[in-house]
């Protein structure tokens, strides 16, 4: 693997919006909404970017294709602007290109952005569109809850679990994720949800119900790149760098080969390992302060840890259920609320995990700060468990 | 002289009790409770004229060298196109050889006779495989919606290892117009059906076979089976009467669990006939429509050998009672539901990315790589094992007749579907081949990870703009009403 982008690049600003139904907002005020926000963090003139990214997924509702919708809306004038698409994993995609423009030294100070509006569409829910003029001729559209419930089957089956016992699992996920939104102003939903009112709750997809499933939010997020020593120009003290940035989208083996079992995210372990790798970690469970995982339905964060190694093949269940990923466990996981309660405007939501993870090292987090976190983890997963894309970024203090 | 090979059927799986349609009109047609016995079969909304056709044809051509296939003849009253041939979608749907000659029959109630007479007197190379496939619907509150079901039944003609030989046929033609229905109208217009009955049935259709047996030398009592499709109660047994036909020699009408099946029904019959005939029977067979068709047949020894397959009995086994009367009106169109935004998902067809699959679409045809043998499905530019992923090294590999398994699934209650819940999951083929798919003809409960599963042809979804359907594969149970 080449020597990767391990301290290169330091986070200066960020900004995210309140996620939630906008009735107020279209993506133009999201995005300057977030943007005010990182550029005041970051406390550099507009002028002084070279360069942006902007991710956003479904061009179809509101926001439009191409990067003129961030241009425009944040007037950024002559320089050059790409938008990216990668499922949910959009807003990660939007960082890994200013990241790696700054760590190239193509630009010195780069923008990304994500944003989506998705309560433009009429309803609840994400909408469907074409997946291309051939995967449209066979491919089976099921809903998000529908794609992702098929991990439950999957990883039932290996590990000839009773759907009881899972469902008791998946619930606890959910209820971890409510008690954290809590304490979170800027999150979509912000209320205590009890775990029978979870098991309670009407089927969407077999086994996930209701509360198994994220909101549908609107939203934008902002972050503001730079190199280490530019940073430290600007009189920046305490920094945040990031330690890897990694990515997988499926080849076609997990649902054209024999090989996958269906109970895992091939793409997750696949980006999991470059990111520790490039971030040099080797004991995630130990090492890590926190994490913001891709919960967009409960039985995804719970495979995922497992998918990220920090719990055993088969552990996931006993760590959630042991309170493992709770506030006060050994290791928070969605301390902001997650994509459960903080919301997933799609585009945004990679790009909000990482404002998290930020604030969270930088002792900004108010109520809902941990003590003295060093590296957080970001997981941002677009697609299905069968043909998707998995984003994983490490962030932490600067050492050096 | 060419004969009948084998048979094949196939009856859509839901069967609609008559009392629910009696119920449901109680308020208005109080009579109707007089034919609420039994229940009438009904396509579900992903099933047309043309998938119950590519079903009766896989049942009738399992046995049989699909390669020696040459002609291919449907015959329907309710083909959803008016420009487009549908033999050629089910030929494809069978993996039937390119140089086929194709023909779409319609029009009569005797398409399928005519074709099956026209078939069996041909005498070009080859066999013939003709299906009837019929569909009809009716207005809410009708006599027909009672009689009428869905069906289709397949027969295969050669010369070589025929169950029943010709002996003779015999057709009249006459503007007898009981009921019709233009091409721009939904259901048929009929007249008084006592005049059908004794002008029609009693006096043009009764001569003909006369005519036939006169001509044949065969007394009536030598008919052992006597195939006449109606959707009038008794008719046959009126007729067999008026020709001195025995009353056991009539065949059922398969009114109590399947219903009248338009152009399909003789064809039907035909096949129930044979199940039961054994060897030097004589079948007699009448096609009824503007004038009417006599066909006159003699069962030989491999009837009885042919046992194996009792398709009626089989497709009549493949059951499921439906006692929703709207469930029936929402599958046809007749009724529209609120359904939501969810289903204002634009269903545009690329025709020219259809045509460059077709035989992966419409046949089921995977990849099987040369260089490592993987099995997959669809088939693109590099082979999908890991270790392998050669370029255009795929050879085409039918996947249609492969037994599979659920590897995962789920039984999603958000996705639309005109028939919710929306089922679907991986489903991993014995020989290696996985292929996300949606799963019908499941009760959601019985579900599960390893349940084996069989392939249908079916609509994949219907474009409400265009109104063009996009036919694909679903998986079904296998284990279902089989035996």
């Amino acid at each position: 693997m080449a020597g990767g982008i391990r301290d290169k690049v330091a986070i200066i600003g960020m900004g995210c919006t309140r996620f939630g139904e906008r009735w107020d907002a279209g993506s133009e005020h999201l995005l300057v909404e977030a943007f005010d926000e990182a550029l005041a963090d970051a406390g550099v003139e507009k002028a002084r970017i070279d360069a942006a990214w902007y991710g956003s997924c479904l061009d179809q509702v509101n926001v439009g294709n191409s990067a003129i919708p961030l241009s425009s809306a944040l007037r950024l004038d002559g320089i050059p602007v790409t938008r990216v698409e990668n499922l949910c994993a959009s807003g990660t995609e939007a960082l890994r290109g200013a990241v790696y423009a700054v760590a190239a030294g193509a630009a010195d100070v780069a923008l990304a952005a994500g944003c989506e509006k998705l309560k433009d569409t009429g309803y609840g829910g994400l909408p469907v569109g074409s997946k291309g003029t051939l995967n449209d001729l066979w491919m089976p559209y099921g809903s998000a809850p529908g794609n992702f419930a098929q991990l439950a089957a999957g990883y039932r089956a290996k590990h000839r679990l009773d759907r009881d016992t899972l469902k008791r699992a998946m619930a606890h996920v959910s209820w971890k994720s409510h008690q954290n939104g809590v304490n979170n102003p800027k999150a979509h939903l912000r209320k205590v949800v009890s775990m029978e009112a979870i098991l309670k709750a009407p089927l969407i997809a077999e086994p996930l119900g209701l509360f198994d499933c994220c909101g549908v939010s609107d939203g934008a997020a902002c972050a503001i790149v730079t190199t280490p020593d530019i940073a430290r120009g600007l009189g920046k003290s305490d920094l945040v760098t990031v330690k890897a940035l990694q990515l997988s989208a499926s080849s076609g083996v997990e649902f054209s080969f024999h090989s996958w079992d269906g109970s895992y995210v091939a793409n997750t372990r696949n980006a999991a390992r470059r990111a520790y790798q490039e971030a040099g970690i080797e004991h995630p469970r130990r090492q890590l302060s926190l994490m913001e995982v891709h919960d967009c339905f409960s039985i995804t964060e719970l495979v995922t840890m497992e998918d990220l190694f920090v719990s055993e093949e088969g552990g996931a269940v006993r760590d959630v259920l042991d309170g493992f990923f709770d506030a006060v466990g050994g290791l928070p996981c969605q301390i902001d609320g997650g994509l459960k309660c903080f919301g997933h405007p799609i585009g945004a939501s990679g790009l909000r995990m990482v404002y998290e993870v930020y604030q969270q090292l930088l002792g900004r987090a108010g109520e809902r700060q941990l003590r003295s976190p060093s590296v957080g983890l970001t997981h941002n997963l677009g697609g299905a468990p069968f043909n998707g894309v998995s984003a994983v970024g490490i962030f932490g203090l600067y050492a050096a | 002289m060419r004969g009948i090979v084998s048979t094949g059927v196939y009856i859509p799986r839901q069967r609609l009790e008559r009392r629910a349609i009696a119920d449901a009109h109680a308020w208005a047609l109080p009579g109707l409770r007089a034919q609420a016995k039994g229940a009438r079969a009904f396509c579900s909304w992903d099933e047309d004229v043309v998938t119950l056709a590519v079903e009766a044809g896989r049942d009738c051509l399992r046995a049989a060298h699909r390669a020696a296939v040459r002609q291919l003849r449907i015959a329907s009253t309710t083909f959803p196109y008016a420009d487009l041939q549908h033999g050629s979608i089910v030929a494809a749907a069978l993996d039937l050889r390119t140089d086929l000659e194709a023909l779409d029959c319609a029009n009569t109630q005797r398409a399928a006779t005519s074709a099956l007479i026209d078939a069996l007197q041909s005498g070009r190379p080859g066999s013939t495989l003709l299906v009837g496939s019929d569909a009809p619907q009716a207005r809410a509150g009708s006599d027909q919606e009672m009689q009428y079901g869905a069906a289709a039944a397949a027969v295969l003609i050669g010369s070589e290892q025929v169950q029943a030989r010709l002996l003779g046929t015999r057709s009249e033609t006459a503007p007898f117009i009981d009921h019709f229905r233009r091409r721009t109208d939904r259901y048929d217009y009929y007249w008084e059906e006592r005049w059908i009955r004794d002008e029609g049935y009693l006096k043009l259709l009764a001569g003909n076979l006369r005519a036939l047996l006169d001509e044949q030398e065969v007394a009536a009592t030598q008919v052992a089976h006597f195939v006449l499709a109606s959707p009038l109660d008794g008719i046959a047994g009126a007729v067999a009467r008026k020709l001195g036909i025995a009353a056991d020699a009539v065949v059922d009408s398969l009114a109590s669990d399947c219903g009248y099946s338009g152009a399909a029904h003789p064809l039907l019959m035909l096949a129930a006939a044979l199940e039961r005939a054994r060897p030097g029977d004589r079948v007699l067979v009448a096609g009824f429509g503007q004038g009417s068709d006599a066909l006159l047949f003699e069962a030989t020894e491999l009837v009885a050998g042919s046992s194996r397959c009792r398709p009626v009995a089989r497709a009549l086994a493949r059951r499921k009672t439906e006692t929703a009367y709207l469930r029936m009106l929402s599958c046809s169109g007749q009724l529209e539901y609120a359904w939501g935004m969810r289903s204002e998902k634009d269903a545009k067809t690329a025709l020219t990315q259809q045509y460059r699959a077709a035989d992966q679409m419409f046949g089921f045809v995977g990849g099987g790589c040369r260089q490592c043998g993987t099995a997959q499905f669809p088939r693109l530019g590099k082979c999908v094992n890991p270790a392998c992923q050669a370029s255009n090294t795929l050879d085409p590999l039918p996947l249609a007749d492969e037994p599979a398994r659920v590897l995962t699934f789920t039984v999603d209650l958000l996705q639309y579907t005109p028939s919710p819940p929306f089922n679907f999951g991986l489903v991993q083929f014995d020989n290696g081949a996985r292929v996300m798919m949606e799963i019908v003809d499941a009760d959601p409960e019985t579900l599960a990870v390893g349940l084996p599963l069989r392939m249908v042809f079916r609509i994949k979804e219907r474009d409400g703009l265009r109104h063009y359907d996009r036919y694909f594969w679903k998986a079904a149970p296998a284990a279902q009403g089989e035996g």
